[in-house]
């Protein structure tokens, strides 16, 4: 690969929202030297989509933001020829963000026409079949920036990265949000957090938290270098995986004040045995307020 | 162990001496000792051994590929032979763990010491209720339904105040713990 990529940036059905995260990048200026856009939603670039449409340039990386649908059009092409047209001409595909990944929140909108590029929720798409080799899935919403930064600066350096089922980097999706985040000890003795932005108590067993189910790295990578969903006080809610967005959010189903999903890979059984005996405790130090806000 | 049960659950915890349980079991108090370091160990060890064993009893029939009303009347069936042929393990559990928390205060908290029996009768409730043949509620208000009326009428047989064997009762009660916690539209 060239020592400066060349990458085309198109949107399909799409919030925007992976381009802005992006920007946010804290390194974006040192990054901007090291790659160049032949087309950009936002950025300058020399080609205008409209002529992106006509020429279908050749690229290093195609970067594919939102969600699929083929008669979609975008500057008078239909989706499925403008995607396919580039794709061919591409040495690798980034589909960018959840919606591109595997539908995500547009496909709500008419989920029996919307995918993402790689995956309609977990069926692989025909797209995925044929650009099998091409495709690195960044499933977020949005993504965090230093993700795709990665991707990048990897491609760049042509070094391998191993994926995972979902055709996303191990490295950056090998985690779970659980990992790392601060309120373990909250999840381990079982003290839950009731309100919103409370410091303290676990957001899993009321408040709906996937941060043990979902594969991320948001509390290893923080996010804007400082923070996470559940270290500001807000539940995880699975946005890197295929089932998003799931309905009620914010609230954990329960089937008999059990929880309906388990932590990933713990059996019922033995997460119930683990439950019960930590609840049969009570931690004082875990019961109060870390500080006091309002001093 | 059982000897041991036999003795506490007749005499109760604070009547019953470890000389005696060593001389039930025929062996020397010294080395009975050896085994239970104080009579509040053997205590914990007891219910542990109570809760493996009815624990070990319902995950069977959690594993039984039946309808709730049918698992219902297995847990119901089992308890109360278990009260006719075993009594000194439900006279244990009644008379001797929930009748003297004190004991059971430091190394039993909460349901530590019976975690294998209230996790299954947790994993009892939680398929019934994603079956949607169970209505969804407190785990407590169903647990206390269903534990609190059979343990009710172990003490009733034990008290001989029921007219009938106990094991008559079994289908009558099965209906009503299934009534009682039935999914309703």
């Amino acid at each position: 690969m060239n020592s400066v990529v060349r990458i085309v940036w198109i949107c399909g059905i799409t919030c925007n929202g992976n381009t802005h995260s992006f920007l946010n990048h804290p390194a974006l200026e040192y990054l901007l030297a090291k790659i160049h856009f032949i087309h950009h939603p936002v950025l300058p670039s020399p080609l205008s989509l409209q002529e992106v449409v006509s020429t279908l340039p050749e690229s290093d990386i195609l970067i594919f933001e939102g969600a699929y649908r083929p008669d979609f059009e975008r500057a008078g092409m239909a989706m499925e020829d403008l995607f396919t047209g580039l794709a061919d001409k591409t040495g690798m595909i980034i589909a960018l963000g959840s919606c591109a990944s595997f539908g995500g929140m547009m496909k709500q909108c008419r989920p029996e026409e919307i995918s993402g590029i790689a995956f309609d929720r977990e069926t692989p798409t025909p797209l995925l079949k044929r650009y099998r080799e091409k495709m690195v899935v960044l499933s977020g919403c949005p993504i965090h920036p230093e993700w795709l930064a990665f991707v990048l600066q990897m491609a760049a350096n042509g070094t391998p990265m191993p994926l995972d089922t979902w055709y996303r980097p191990q490295a950056l999706y090998a985690y779970l949000v659980h990992q790392g985040c601060l309120r373990g000890e909250y999840f381990e003795w079982k003290v839950d957090a009731h309100d919103f932005g409370r410091k303290e108590g676990c957001l899993f067993y009321v408040q709906g938290c996937q941060g043990p189910m979902t594969h991320a790295s948001c509390n290893k990578i923080l996010w804007n270098t400082v923070s996470s969903k559940t270290r500001a006080g807000m539940p995880c809610i699975g946005c890197t995986e295929p089932t998003f967005p799931k309905e009620r959010l914010f609230s954990t189903q329960t089937y008999m004040s059990i929880p309906a999903e388990m932590p990933l890979g713990i059996p019922k059984r033995s997460y119930l045995a683990l439950a019960g005996a930590a609840k049969s405790f009570r931690i004082k130090r875990l019961e109060e307020r870390m500080m006091d806000d309002h001093a | 162990m059982t000897k041991a049960l036999e003795l506490f659950s007749k005499e109760g915890f604070y009547q019953t001496t470890m000389p005696a349980i060593a001389l039930k079991a025929g062996m020397s108090v010294g080395n009975f000792y050896n085994y239970f370091a104080s009579k509040e160990t053997l205590a914990k060890e007891l219910i542990i051994y109570i809760a493996e064993l009815l624990g070990g009893e319902i995950r069977l029939i959690n594993e039984t590929p039946t309808g709730v009303a049918e698992k219902i009347r297995a847990i119901v069936r089992m308890y109360f032979r278990m009260a006719q042929e075993r009594p000194e393990i439900i006279e244990y559990f009644l008379r001797v763990y929930l009748s003297n928390r004190e004991v059971f205060k430091e190394g039993c908290e909460g349901m530590i010491c019976v975690t294998p029996f209230a996790t299954e009768m947790m994993i009892f409730f939680e398929e019934g209720v994603r079956s949607k043949e169970l209505r969804d509620q407190d785990f407590f208000s169903a647990f206390g339904l269903f534990m609190g009326y059979l343990g009710g009428m172990v003490f009733l047989n034990g008290e001989k105040i029921l007219p009938k064997a106990i094991n008559e009762y079994e289908e009558s009660i099965s209906e009503n713990i299934y009534q009682a916690l039935c999914y309703r539209e």
